[in-house]
Formats: structure tokens, C-alpha cells, sequence
């Protein structure tokens, strides 16, 4: 079994124990890598219904079979997988950079963070010598601070960290965990978790070759996929990168702005070229990616002179359109922020705009906002937020449970069950930067997705904006689309290629070529078919676990406001609201391809068909019951 | 009569490189048949992501590893510029490795000997480029020589020159 490392780390923080495993052939044939083996190590090391913050809720860091080779972007990526405590369904965050190779280089496929350090601990892996260290007088610093320190105190400036900032360490539930600087594993909160287990880092050095069975028709593979991923198949990213979205989507009504309620801000159109004439200093690549998307932006005057940040669309439109802001300086310096105190940009965002929304709304006055005037547009309110989530102060503690939870807190403490109505979310994960009142398929996709609100699970906003179906109209066969395009999105997440490139993997629907990859490097023969199958099997053993931890139909359905608040303004999309009865026949139809019954369970001969066996237990007892 | 092979080594613009690392990958590839960058004879630094360089052998005129070797192990091919490493007498001792002002110099892992850029020589005697230049995604790499560079420098001076006293400059 070539390309992977064959072992699995488990480190247990409450006792020190540091053991390695054997990763069968059966299990990575089965869950490739990334979220896919991630998920599956989840559910056979937990327990139903433990608490997210607790010792109990191992953390999965996985890489997969690709990390560590040549192979477009699938040298680089890694993925975390934990109960999330946004969701309390399962969480996982992929993220690129180099920490994954150089993982896979040290000879692990994926480690098993359990228990709770006594104090604040960070993992320093160096090969085969797996330490525990003291990370105290690391806690409180920022992740770019943190991977700095440790290069220095263990002094090999090719040590590769991914680290908590302090919004993790206080529990903040939209905490991520940041690698190389500026990659972050953002979303589901799994930077709480890990400040849960007092693990401020893990830095790891490897120095062993990685191997690959096929290496002529490897190399020949490669060069294909290469000249694609240069080609038109990543023009965007390689451009404007996903900033592009605002003058593409602007005039479809696509972007939802002002909270959700609205589909337009002043200038919006614009902001593609704009950011990139004005703040882009740099684009940069992460390792083995022939792309290279990564936007450097640099504020160059003003009051934000200097800010540094990351931009991309969707934590761009958090803190910009959807908040009311067109101010993009104090955009990008609000990033930097969520950089600093360690959170997810998209989250943060999406709980100032609830903020803001319940203000316009009277719901919340500024005696509740600790003095700030939260109207919509209100920059400088923008970035106090933000500060006041990432540090927990004032009413920054209780947003800092994420918008779901804030909500809840919120209504009860005001007596306005309202407020409740404002929060935008899936599960518990905050809403994404695409309107679902007119894109029904999308629509779909985010209900079914089993992390959240999430536009990576599902990519069904492409057939929507690209017209391959009608976008206003919910209908049968909807279904199908998602659950093709969930397929390929759990098999990516899995390789843990980057989703910029999924345009480069064409031969039978991409399934072919991620075949040939996969048996060119592992020597496991497998098909286009297998492939397939091994989509659809990771999709439904995380549809399974959300079911051990209680997750039913009744979890499927849109916030609120997308069922109530039609789209205001004039335009193609103008009234688009969705129905009870669009999310029914969505979810029906869905449910119906998937293989679940009608309470979105799925069924033991769904199992079965996809060599879940072992898990039929847990469907059966939610059947019965 | 074949054309001997020029005097050039492997640059890397640094308004092109972005720091992917393909060129550490595809060199080991090359020279090793796996992956790791440690048998890399190219190695990538980036410093807070907004520089990154590419660095390997320049091939010195007075190199100063060669100099510095205690046992001779080194020795610069008076034709193509390359330093030629003896593994019989190199023992690692890495004072090439310190007198190299590039870090381009390495010590094998296994190996235990140093290693160090040869411009794919066994490819460019088959007309090929590196391995390193043919694959780098940005075109950020080249097989040069110094007075090519000298060249560009000019050229590019000259054209700044012109430009900046509001000359049109016909392109």
C-alpha cells in the first residue's frame, strides 16, 4: 500500500500515552483519507451523544493518499474531524498549505487527539518521536504568533504548525484551527475543541520519502492534470479568485446581503476588480498546487493602513455585504481580526449581521450592545463585534456561542422570541454567502449537508447560477443532482484535493480520474464505479452518524427567514422565498436517491449496498424507536 | 561534433515564484524516484507568505564550497560550472554546507554524503530542460547564465529609466 504512510497516531492528552496503529488496507480503501477515514475514526472512538467540549470527543487530523506526492493540490490539504459544538452533529474542516505533507512526510495517515491535557500542551511530532510540551506560555498568543514561537523555541525553521488562536482557547464555537500562517481549518468550530483539550498546537517535522506503486503513469496523469489546472478550468481562481463571485452574481440576486434579507449593497458589482486593484499585493501557492489562489491583500491608507489579510469571497461577503459594509478596508481589516483571535471569518461575520439585523429591529438596543450602535453599514460597529466575540467580552460572551445559540440566550434574556427568527444557520453552523431563496437546488444541498450550512458540501449552486436547471423552481430530479455533486465534494474532501481544482478531474464525472490516481499511487486497483460508491459510502456513514447523535428530518429545514422573507428588491429573483412544501418535495426526493426513508434515516439495505454493515445497528435502533 | 553544453545554472524570479514547492517535489522525483524534499537539490523559503524564492546551486566562479572541503570531495567542472561531489571521499562533514551562501548544499539523508544542483545534466544532454524549470507552474524558473542575466538587467534598467522620465516606450 503505497502513497500512504500505513500508521495511525493516537495521542492521548489525559494520561501522555502515545501509540501508533496500523491503517489496513480495508479502511483506506474504504475512506480514502480526509474527512472520509477522518469520520469513520470519529464514530468508532466515541460515544453517542458526548459533549462536544468534552475529554471524550476526539479530535481526527487526517491526511490523504495523495498528500506528500506531486499531484495537483493533493500534496498539501489535511482535514479535522471532531463533534462539532456549533451543530452537535459531526464537524470537519479541511485545510491546505504544507502542514499535511509534511505530516504524511513524519509517516502518519491521520492522528487521534483523545482526553484533556492537565494544562496547556502542544504535540511536537518529529518522525517517530511524538512529544507532548508545555504550550502555558504560548496560550493567549495568535496563531501566527504560536507557529513563529515554536519554529523558534525548537528551532527548525521547516517545522509546520497548525495551532489555535485565543478565541479557541476561550471556546469561542466558531473557533478554527490555522496552519502555515494563513490556512485556516475555519469551519464547525473544531478550534474550540481543540482548545477544550488545552492543545494550543501540533507541529510536526517529517523526513521519510513518500512513495507511490505507479510512478511512470503517475507522472504522465499528472502532467494531464497540471496542464488542466493551469488551463480555463481554474481561470477564476487564478484571476480575481472567488472575489470574482460579486460581479458575477451581483445582478442574479444570488449574494443575500443585510442578514440574509436583502440581495444588494451599494457598489457591490464593482468589488471584484476593485479589491483586486486596490489591496492584492501578492498571490501566492500552497504546496504542490499549480494554481495558486491565495489573495494577499494589504489595506494601503486609511484608518485600517496596513491590514493584512486573506480575502476571499465568502468570508469577504461576512463581513462586508452581509453586514450592510461597503467599506472593504474595514473588511479586510476585520479578516485580519478573525485571523488574530483564531475564528472563522464566515461565522463571525454571519453573527454581526444577526447582531446588526436584531438591532435595525429594535430587538437589541445599544445598552444591550455595550454602547455600540449596531445599524447595518455601521463599520466601526462591525469590527468592535468581532473584536468582542474573538476576546468574549460583553455581550461578545454570549454571541461567542455562535448565532444559533446567541439567539436562544438572547430571546430568553429579552422576552423577544423573535430574535430567534434573525439567526441564519443550518444545524447550528451559520448560513454561507449564497441566497437560497433563489437557488432551490443549492437550497437542497445546504438542508441535506451533514456539517451545516455549507456550500462545499454540495456545490448545487453551479447547475443553479450555470441555468443546467431552473433555479426559482423546486422539482423532482433535484435530488439526484445533489447527491451526484455530494459524491464527488466527500471524495475531494477525502483525497483532500482543494475544491479550486474540481474542474480539473473530467473523466467520467471526475470519478475516472480520481480512479487512476488513486490506484497509480496506492496500488489498489479500483474503478471509476468504486469511486462512485466510495463518495456515496462517506456521505451516508456521516448521515448515519448524525443520526446516532439524534439528527432527523426535522434538522433539515431552512432558517427562518429564507421560508418568510421574500427577496425586496427588483431584479430576476424579486419575491423568491422558499416553501414548506418546495423543502418537502427537495427533501423527499432526496431522501428517496439517498437510500433514507422518509424521516431522513437511512436504510439498512442502504447500509448494506455500500459495505456500511457494521453501522446497521445504530439505523435499526432509531427505527425502531 | 555535438555543441558542448553551455555554462548555465537554475534561476528563480522572484516576482513569479509563489512558493508551491513543485520544483522540491519534481527534483527529488527526478533524482531519487520519490517524494521528499529533503533529496531536493532546489529548495523553497517563504517568509510571511508574501516572499517567496527558490534557491539551488549558482555555480560560483570561486565556489566557495569546493574551497571549504576538507577532503577534496568537491570539485567544479571547469565546463559546465557544476560541483561535482565524490561520494567515496565526501563523509558529511557539512563545511560545504556552511560555506555555501544559499543554502544550497544538502546533506543526503541516507546517503549521508551532500548533494547539490547538476542542472539535470543527463536531460540537458538530451536537449531537455530540468525537470525543476520544465515543470514550475508560474515560469518562475530558468537554466541561465550569468551574462543573460547581466542581459535582462540592462534591459530591464534601461526600459525603467526611459519609462520613468515619461518616454513612450514602444513595447
Amino acid at each position: 500500500m503505497k502513497g500512504y504512510a500505513g500508521r495511525i497516531l493516537r495521542v492521548d492528552l489525559s494520561t501522555g500515552a502515545v501509540r501508533t496503529e496500523p491503517l489496513t488496507e480495508e479502511v483506506a480503501k474504504k475512506y480514502i483519507g480526509g474527512i472520509g477515514l477522518g469520520m469513520y475514526l470519529w464514530v468508532k472512538n466515541s460515544e453517542p451523544g458526548i459533549d462536544p467540549f468534552s475529554p471524550e470527543n476526539p479530535l481526527i487530523c487526517a491526511t490523504g493518499p495523495l498528500s506528500g506526492t506531486f499531484a495537483p493540490t493533493g500534496g498539501n490539504g489535511h482535514a479535522f474531524v471532531a463533534k462539532s459544538p456549533e451543530s452537535y452533529a459531526i464537524g470537519e474542516a479541511k485545510a491546505h498549505g504544507f502542514f499535511g505533507a509534511e505530516m504524511k512526510r513524519a509517516g502518519y495517515d491521520a492522528i487521534i487527539i483523545e482526553g484533556r491535557a492537565e494544562r496547556p500542551t502542544y504535540i511536537w511530532i518529529d518522525d517517530d518521536t511524538v512529544q507532548l510540551m508545555n504550550a502555558e506560555h504560548l496560550w493567549g498568543k495568535t496563531p501566527v504568533e504560536t507557529e513563529e514561537a515554536i519554529r523558534k523555541e525548537l528551532g527548525d525553521y521547516y517545522i509546520r504548525v497548525a495551532c489555535i488562536g485565543p478565541a479557541g482557547e476561550k471556546l469561542v464555537r466558531v473557533a478554527g484551527i490555522m496552519n502555515d500562517r494563513s490556512r485556516w481549518a475555519g469551519r464547525c468550530g473544531l478550534g474550540a475543541v481543540m482548545g477544550s483539550k488545552n492543545l494550543k498546537a501540533i507541529a510536526v517535522r517529517g523526513t521519510k520519502d513518500v512513495e507511490v506503486a505507479h510512478p511512470e503513469e503517475l507522472e504522465e496523469l499528472v502532467k494531464v492534470l497540471k496542464e488542466r489546472a493551469m488551463g480555463p478550468a481554474s481561470t477564476k481562481y487564478r484571476t480575481y479568485g472567488t472575489l470574482m463571485n460579486f460581479v458575477a452574481y451581483t445582478k442574479l440576486q444570488t449574494i443575500p446581503t443585510h442578514n440574509f434579507g436583502r440581495t444588494y449593497v451599494e457598489g457591490m458589482e464593482k468589488w471584484s476588480d476593485y479589491i483586486n486593484e486596490r489591496f492584492v499585493v501578492r498571490i501566492i501557492g500552497c504546496y504542490s498546487c499549480p494554481m495558486r489562489c491565495h489573495h494577499v491583500c494589504v489595506v494601503p491608507e486609511g484608518p485600517y493602513k496596513g491590514a493584512t489579510a486573506r480575502l476571499e469571497y465568502e468570508p469577504t461577503w461576512a463581513l462586508s455585504a452581509n453586514c450592510g459594509v461597503n467599506r472593504l478596508d474595514a473588511t479586510v481589516r476585520a479578516i485580519e481580526l478573525c485571523d488574530h483571535y483564531g475564528m472563522d471569518g464566515i461565522s463571525t461575520g454571519v453573527i454581526v449581521s444577526f447582531v446588526m439585523d436584531c438591532y435595525e429591529h429594535g430587538y437589541l438596543t445599544k445598552e444591550d450592545l455595550d454602547g455600540i450602535e449596531a445599524n447595518f453599514g455601521n463599520h466601526e460597529a462591525m469590527l468592535e463585534l468581532v473584536r468582542k466575540i474573538g476576546e468574549r467580552d460583553g455581550i461578545g460572551d454570549i454571541l461567542a456561542e455562535g448565532v444559533k445559540r446567541a439567539a436562544e440566550i438572547l430571546a430568553e434574556k429579552k422576552g423577544i422570541p423573535e430574535i430567534k427568527n434573525l439567526a441564519c444557520h443550518f444545524k447550528g453552523v451559520e448560513m454561507t454567502g449564497y441566497d437560497i431563496r433563489s437557488l432551490k437546488t443549492a437550497a437542497l444541498g445546504y438542508m441535506v449537508s451533514f456539517r451545516g450550512a455549507c456550500h462545499n458540501r454540495h456545490g448545487a449552486y453551479g447547475p443553479d447560477i450555470a441555468g443546467k436547471v431552473d433555479r426559482f423552481k423546486a422539482e423532482k430530479g433535484r435530488g439526484k443532482v445533489v447527491a451526484d455533486i455530494e459524491d464527488l465534494y466527500t471524495l475531494i474532501d477525502s483525497f483532500v484535493v482543494c475544491k479550486f481544482s474540481r474542474r480539473i478531474y473530467v473523466e467520467e464525472g471526475g470519478f475516472g480520474d480520481f480512479a487512476k490516481l488513486y490506484t497509480y499511487v496506492t496500488g489498489i486497483k479500483v474503478t471509476a464505479e468504486d469511486m462512485r460508491a466510495t463518495g456515496a459510502r462517506i456521505n451516508v456513514l456521516a448521515r448515519v452518524i448524525n443520526v446516532r447523535e439524534g439528527f432527523s428530518r426535522k434538522d433539515d429545514y431552512p432558517y427562518w427567514k429564507a421560508m418568510n422573507v421574500p427577496v425586496p428588491e427588483d431584479g430576476p429573483a424579486k419575491g423568491c422565498v422558499l416553501t414548506k412544501e418546495e423543502c418537502d418535495l427537495l427533501l423527499d426526493d432526496y431522501y428517496a436517491v439517498r437510500g433514507y426513508n422518509k424521516d431522513g434515516i437511512p436504510l439498512p439495505e442502504t447500509l448494506k449496498k455500500l459495505g456500511l454493515d457494521e453501522f446497521i445497528p445504530i439505523v435499526e435502533a432509531r427505527l425502531e424507536g | 561534433m555535438s555543441v558542448p553544453i553551455p555554462r548555465a545554472f537554475v534561476v528563480a524570479d522572484p516576482e513569479r515564484c509563489v512558493g508551491c514547492g513543485i520544483c522540491e517535489l519534481v527534483c527529488s522525483w527526478q533524482k531519487e524516484g520519490v517524494f521528499n524534499p529533503l533529496k531536493s537539490r532546489i529548495r523553497i523559503v517563504r517568509i510571511k507568505d508574501i516572499v517567496n524564492l527558490s534557491l539551488t546551486c549558482r555555480t560560483c566562479e570561486d565556489p566557495p564550497c569546493v574551497a571549504a572541503c576538507p577532503r577534496d570531495a568537491l570539485t567544479q567542472s571547469e565546463q559546465t560550472g557544476i560541483i561535482m561531489v565524490d561520494e567515496d571521499k565526501c563523509n558529511g562533514c557539512g563545511w560545504c554546507i556552511e560555506a555555501c551562501p544559499f543554502g544550497a548544499i544538502t546533506l543526503h539523508p541516507e546517503k549521508r554524503v551532500v548533494i547539490v544542483c547538476d542542472t539535470c545534466l543527463d536531460r540537458r544532454e538530451k536537449g531537455l530542460p530540468p525537470a525543476c524549470v520544465e515543470w514550475c507552474p508560474e515560469e518562475a524558473l530558468d537554466l541561465t547564465t550569468k551574462d543573460v542575466l547581466a542581459q535582462k538587467a540592462r534591459i530591464s534598467a534601461t526600459m525603467k529609466l526611459f519609462i520613468e522620465a515619461g518616454k513612450v516606450v514602444p513595447l
